[in-house]
């Protein structure tokens, strides 16, 4: 493998498409190094066990009026030659491409938060450690989950000038306790390996496995709900990807309408990229800078690349991904802010009994206990959209539902199924309680998180019970 | 230095550094695809990967590293490490692992293709989805999109028990949809379905689609849907077209008898499968037309190989026959631990990713009815085809779908279209609900699997036709 830096190996890539391409030909390449390792677990063995040191380069040429991108994995000489050669040719045969945006110009990028070296170079050892812990913190129920680590270290350059360079890294341990067919979860993302306790995160899933037995049927119905943060993450997902997505709202896809109070006074949503480790620019070189989607229940903005800015009339806001043209831009930093709205009690009451272990925080507690008859909702699974534009999405619960009456949470309950806009539901007047705290949650790609607090509903619409 | 080689020294590392078993997996990825919009071409991206991803069991501990460098340094230190992450596993050991036995071969498989696809000259292919996204924007689509992909992928395979298999697997597909907008929804249709048919063929396979032709219909259907009436809720007899009722096979019948998950090994992510393994070869999945095949040799479908990501050889074998359980997707590890004599359905999304339980080719069988006797048998009910929605739990039982296009069915005729349809229900129920099926098979290809933590995304095969299914509860909304 090349012994040349990313921001060399992005440099060269720029000057090989101003040699091969002409003056003219507008280049934009991001060269990424990534160390990444899961070290996977389940029936409390770790069962896979896997890491991968790789590179990768992708660039985007714009010629004679003409747009292609293409990525590859070698970085010797005669592969990035063989990279830009072929990126060219494909842009000379594709049709003119109107509405290219042209590049993103110089501009310097913010600081990021500083890289943790330990997480960065993690050994398997450590990672073991942790899942070695969460097992032994359940006691004698089974479990199942992941603890991982990422390091990326990234450069970008453009024929315009720009140039940026970034490292982030990202711990993260997600992982279940199972009693009897019922399961609790726990699952936290953080910049530092150090900074996740397997054995505080395996007594937290434990304790709600253990809450969580004997669960009874409910008939399908309108519940208030308190949803807990893992549960939110899901809905902050579906509104970035659905309804901030620049793209989307350009093709009327999207229910955002910004200007316009489309939400409960208590919900404020903010991409907000670099209060963790990350990347501090975008896959187009734009720095990338916190955007304010929601505030106070007005949609503010959506968030867009070069290409649906300059569709919009407006300025990039950071949010270019790999593939954008075809998805659109996505904010994949968002955060609920917590807002204490609701019950005042930091405490809220306890639940005892059988559904001991149910409720993990204050902020969730002091949700539960104003709750008159409602459900307690730690996961949302499998949610699918029926219809991008009023966002209506169907999924089921999991990892644990439960019936509260009267502010204490009473019993278990199965699984059920949903059917919900999820805009609706968030909706003036909908969000009767926000917790204070926000509790930052993995995505399946490590970089991407979402990060919100307990979260009480007015209405959430089951359409189907375990048992159909 | 060759792919061989490379995978070969890795394989001989990690055993000398302490592994009792050791496989490498080199791979060398091409893959194209061209997206268009409204007419214009909209994304073209060709990325190429090449890389090397070694397995090694130390006791009864696995470990997996992978490196995108085939020189003998590198492919030596990837044997190594994954050897070290073996004994790291080992922290927190688990119960022995067996492998079932596959005999070493050296062998060569390559998939079937008349047109190479990449060779196809990018101006052909981008002039296809224009002229098909143009025709769907003049028809009233406020959105016409259209989209093929290609992969190309050569993949040479090393085992410290002798295997020695290269493969070179071609796969593409494609097709278009029209979106019309509302004022509060959107309408979608599409041809042959939503982001396209793929099969392991060559380009012959997308021209044979004709896209062009079934442009104008499918955006007029979209326009007509925003206006069409909803479809009714209640307890129905549900006849689906071949399309979703193979993602139906895929999502309740695919996953469910992969055995990772009915060993635990994905209760946290993936989910678990309400299939015991005690009840194999007794249980009752479905109706006595429900026959179930995993197999990977048909020519063409997407699920396809000559041998899986742990040597095995393509096997067809049963999973459902006469509406009873008989058979699993397994590896050699997982088959061993549930006492099955049988692997076959391991494979691995690329160089850098673990090779684990996936779809091969899981489909039914033909039955003895036509699309048109099931409707004429029919005198009340509603007809869905092309999957919208797609939602199940971590059991495998509770799903809910929904679909681009319904019609209502009236004493055995097709009547008028219905928008937003949708069903739900319980695996085992739904299917042993099923009382006719059609013998128009088509082996749908879904290219978007997903499973396994780090991700990987599988291609999967699933014969399909239509059927009918009693008493099915439709028309679910929010």
């Amino acid at each position: 493998m090349s012994g040349q830096t990313e921001s060399e190996l992005a440099g060269q890539v720029v000057e090989l498409v101003r040699r091969l391409g002409g003056p003219a030909a507008q280049a934009e390449t991001v060269v990424t190094r990534a160390d990444l390792a899961l070290t996977r677990f389940a029936n409390s063995a770790i069962h896979q066990n896997v890491s991968e040191s790789t590179v990768g380069v992708r660039l985007r040429v714009h010629v004679d009026g003409r747009t292609a991108a293409g990525s590859g994995s070698v970085v010797t000489a005669d592969g990035l030659s063989a990279l830009v050669e072929r990126t060219l040719a494909a842009a000379r045969l594709c049709p003119p491409d109107p509405g290219w945006p042209g590049l993103a110009p110089p501009a310097s990028t913010p600081d990021a938060p500083p890289v943790d070296e330990a997480t960065a170079h993690a050994e398997p050892d450590q990672r073991a450690d942790r899942v070695g812990a969460f097992v032994a913190a359940a006691g004698n129920l089974s479990t199942a989950g992941y603890c991982r680590t990422a390091h990326r270290s990234s450069a970008f350059a453009n024929s315009a000038g720009q140039s940026a360079y970034g490292r982030s890294v990202e711990a993260a341990m997600d992982g279940i306790a199972r009693r009897d067919g019922a399961d609790g979860v726990a699952r936290r993302c953080a910049d530092r390996l150090s900074d996740l306790d397997g054995a505080e995160l395996g007594a937290q899933a434990a304790a709600k496995a253990q809450a969580a037995a004997d669960p009874v049927e409910l008939p399908p119905g309108h519940y208030e709900v308190v949803f807990e943060p893992a549960a939110v993450a899901d809905l902050l997902q579906n509104l970035s990807w659905y309804g901030f997505n620049g793209k989307r709202y350009a093709e009327r896809q999207s229910f955002a309408e910004p200007g316009t109070a489309q939400f409960d006074r208590a919900v404020t949503l903010v991409d907000d990229p670099l209060s963790a480790s990350g990347l501090p620019f975008d896959a187009e070189g734009t720095p990338r800078r916190a955007l304010t989607l929601v505030e106070a229940g007005t949609t503010l903005a959506v968030a867009h690349d070069r290409r649906t800015a300059a569709e919009a009339g407006a300025e990039s806001t950071g949010h270019a991904v790999a593939g954008g043209t075809t998805w659109g831009p996505m904010a994949r930093n968002l955060r609920l802010t917590g807002a204490a709205v609701g019950p005042a009690s930091a405490t809220g009451r306890s639940t005892t009994g059988a559904a001991a272990g149910a409720v993990v925080d204050t902020d969730t507690a002091a949700l539960v206990a104003g709750v008159r008859r409602g459900l307690l909702v730690t996961d949302l699974w499998y949610t699918r959209v029926l219809d991008p534009k009023s966002l209506v999405v169907t999924g089921l619960t999991r990892n644990g539902v439960w019936l509260i009456e009267d502010g204490v949470v009473v019993r278990a309950v199965r699984d059920l199924r949903f059917t919900e806009s999820y805009p609706r539901a968030l909706g003036p007047g909908a969000v009767l309680g926000l917790g204070a705290r926000a509790v930052r949650q993995p995505d399946r790609v490590d970089g991407v998180w979402w990060a919100a607090p307990s979260l009480r509903l007015a209405s959430w619409h089951f359409t189907g019970g375990a048992s159909g | 230095m060759t792919e061989f080689d490379a995978a070969t020294a890795a394989v001989q590392a990690a055993l000398d550094a302490g592994a009792r078993y050791a496989d490498a997996r080199v791979m060398h990825r091409r893959y194209e695809s061209m997206t268009a919009r409204n007419g214009d071409v909209e994304e073209l991206t060709q990325d190429e990967s090449v890389g090397l991803g070694v397995r090694a069991l130390v006791g009864a501990s696995w470990g997996f590293h992978a490196v995108p460098d085939l020189s003998d340094a590198a492919a030596c230190d990837a044997g190594r490490r994954a050897t070290r992450t073996a004994m790291a596993s080992a922290r927190v050991p688990g119960p022995p692992v067996d492998l079932v036995p596959v005999q070493a071969v050296t062998a060569s498989w390559a998939s079937g293709c008349q047109i190479d696809p990449l060779g196809v000259p990018l101006s052909d292919k981008g002039d296809l989805l224009v002229d098909a996204t143009r025709t769907m924007a003049r028809h009233g689509a406020d959105l016409a999109e259209g989209l093929y992909q290609i992969w190309d992928t050569a993949k040479w395979f090393v085992s410290s028990e002798g295997h020695r298999i290269d493969q070179r697997i071609r796969e593409c597909g494609g097709g278009i949809s029209a979106t019309s907008i509302g004022d509060g929804e959107t309408q979608r249709r599409s041809w042959p379905s939503y982001r396209g048919q793929y099969g392991t063929t060559g380009w012959e396979l997308v021209e044979s689609l004709d896209l062009a032709a079934h442009a104008a219909q499918i955006a007029e259907e979209s326009r007509a849907l925003l206006t069409a009436p909803p479809c009714p809720a209640g307890e129905t007899d549900l006849i689906l077209g071949g399309e979703q009722l193979a993602l139906q096979i895929h999502e309740s019948v695919g996953h469910a008898i992969e055995l990772d998950r009915i060993l635990g090994w994905e209760a946290a992510f993936a989910g678990t499968s309400w299939l015991d393994l005690a009840q194999l070869g007794s249980l009752r999945y479905g109706s006595e037309l429900m026959n179930i095949t995993i197999d990977p040799t048909i020519p063409g479908a997407l699920g396809s190989f000559g041998f899986d990501d742990e040597g095995s050889p393509a096997v067809k074998r049963d999973a459902v026959r006469d509406g009873r359980w008989v058979g699993v997707l397994a590896g050699r590890d997982s088959a061993a631990m549930a006492s099955l004599d049988y692997g076959g359905s391991v494979r691995a999304d690329g160089w850098a990713r673990l090779p684990m339980v996936r779809m091969t080719n899981v489909g039914l069988e033909p039955g003895p009815h036509t699309l048109e006797e099931i409707i004429a048998a029919t005198d009340d009910g509603v007809l869905m085809d092309l999957n919208r929605s797609w939602s199940i739990d971590d059991k495998r039982l509770n799903f809910q779908f929904g679909c681009e296009v319904g019609w209502e069915i009236k004493k055995g005729r097709r009547g008028r279209m219905l928008r937003n349809p949708t069903y739900t229900g319980i695996g085992p129920l739904f299917w042993r609900s099923m009382d006719m099926l059609s013998g128009e098979t088509v082996a749908w290809g879904t290219p978007n699997c997903g499973k396994g933590q780090p991700g990987q995304i599988g291609h999967t095969g699933h014969p399909a036709a239509p059927a009918r299914f009693k008493n099915v509860r439709v028309g679910v909304s929010a």
